[in-house]
């Protein structure tokens, strides 16, 4: 799960061009919208589209994505789980 | 009688090069516009996150504007702007990104660019602006058509000031000459030194 976090915080990076922050910056458990990485809506969308298209994982139900995307830590064991289904 | 304005500042970027009312800001040697522009924001110490998620149309617009808008204090500021590609670099992302219907992952970032007049929301967002906006698509630069409505604008009293002027983006070719026409100013706003402005600077 480790490997994974570091997986998703190097594709957080990347995808959402965030070009002043470096992977060692971003918490397990820090929040990735407001206070935290202060990610946005198009943001949101977007680690939606990477759900699919890196992990095959489509959101059934996008309301859920407010709990998945609260934080790294939250993503990777939602990822983990889907996997192990 | 027609009341007469000026143009208080004006700023182009083009060819490695940021100049602002004839003074040059930046040079760089860079050919890719994503590093010249890159090298730009960091050079010119602009400090605005949402800089990199941005189309290069709406960077170009951004650090244009910036330049001419960091001491202003008018938010009565409307913006008139003209281009010849459109947003077509963008669109072309997102075109290749709904090509294949097995590989369909268009991407909402890149998908909000796809109209010109977004570059105008970025400004307005960073500026702090509710103003009248305006972009038209042209074959080419036309003063007579910034003049006119700015001129316009300016006689309805729906701005005090207007931010006009060229921003174009397509293929990694960029050009933008943006000026802010007000009541006091240095040049007198005329079809002859808009083009005068864009043609030497």
């Amino acid at each position: 799960m480790t490997d994974l976090k570091l997986e998703l915080k190097e594709k957080i990076i990347e995808q959402l061009n965030l070009e002043d922050v470096s992977v060692a910056e971003i918490g397990d458990k820090d929040p990735l919208f407001g206070e935290g990485l202060g990610l946005d809506s198009i943001d949101a969308l977007e680690l939606i589209v990477m759900l699919d298209k890196d992990y095959g994982i489509k959101l059934a139900d996008p309301k859920e994505g407010k709990q998945i995307f609260e934080s790294v830590e939250t993503m990777a064991a939602y990822i983990t789980s889907k996997k192990t289904e | 009688m027609t009341a007469s304005y000026h143009i208080e500042s004006h700023c182009r970027i083009t060819e490695g090069r940021i100049s602002k009312d004839g003074k040059s800001l930046f040079e760089s040697a860079e050919t890719e516009f994503s590093a010249f522009i890159k090298s730009a924001y960091k050079a010119l110490e602009i400090n605005y996150s949402k800089f990199f998620k941005m189309d290069s149309l709406s960077k170009l617009a951004l650090v244009a504007a910036e330049m001419l808008l960091l001491d202003e204090h008018e938010k009565n500021m409307a913006l008139v702007f003209s281009n010849k590609a459109g947003s077509l670099d963008t669109d072309r992302k997102h075109q290749h990104s709904i090509q294949d219907p097995d590989g369909y992952y268009p991407s909402p970032a890149v998908f909000v660019y796809t109209l010109p007049n977004i570059c105008m929301g970025e400004i307005s967002i960073r500026h702090g602006l509710f103003s009248e906006n305006s972009f038209f698509i042209c074959n080419r630069f036309r003063a007579d058509d910034l003049f006119d409505y700015t001129n316009s604008l300016l006689g309805m009293q729906k701005a005090e000031k207007v931010l006009c002027g060229w921003i174009d983006f397509d293929l990694g070719k960029y050009d933008a000459f943006l000026y802010v026409v007000a009541k006091n100013g240095t040049f007198i706003h005329s079809k002859e030194s808009i083009n005068h402005l864009y043609q030497t600077q």
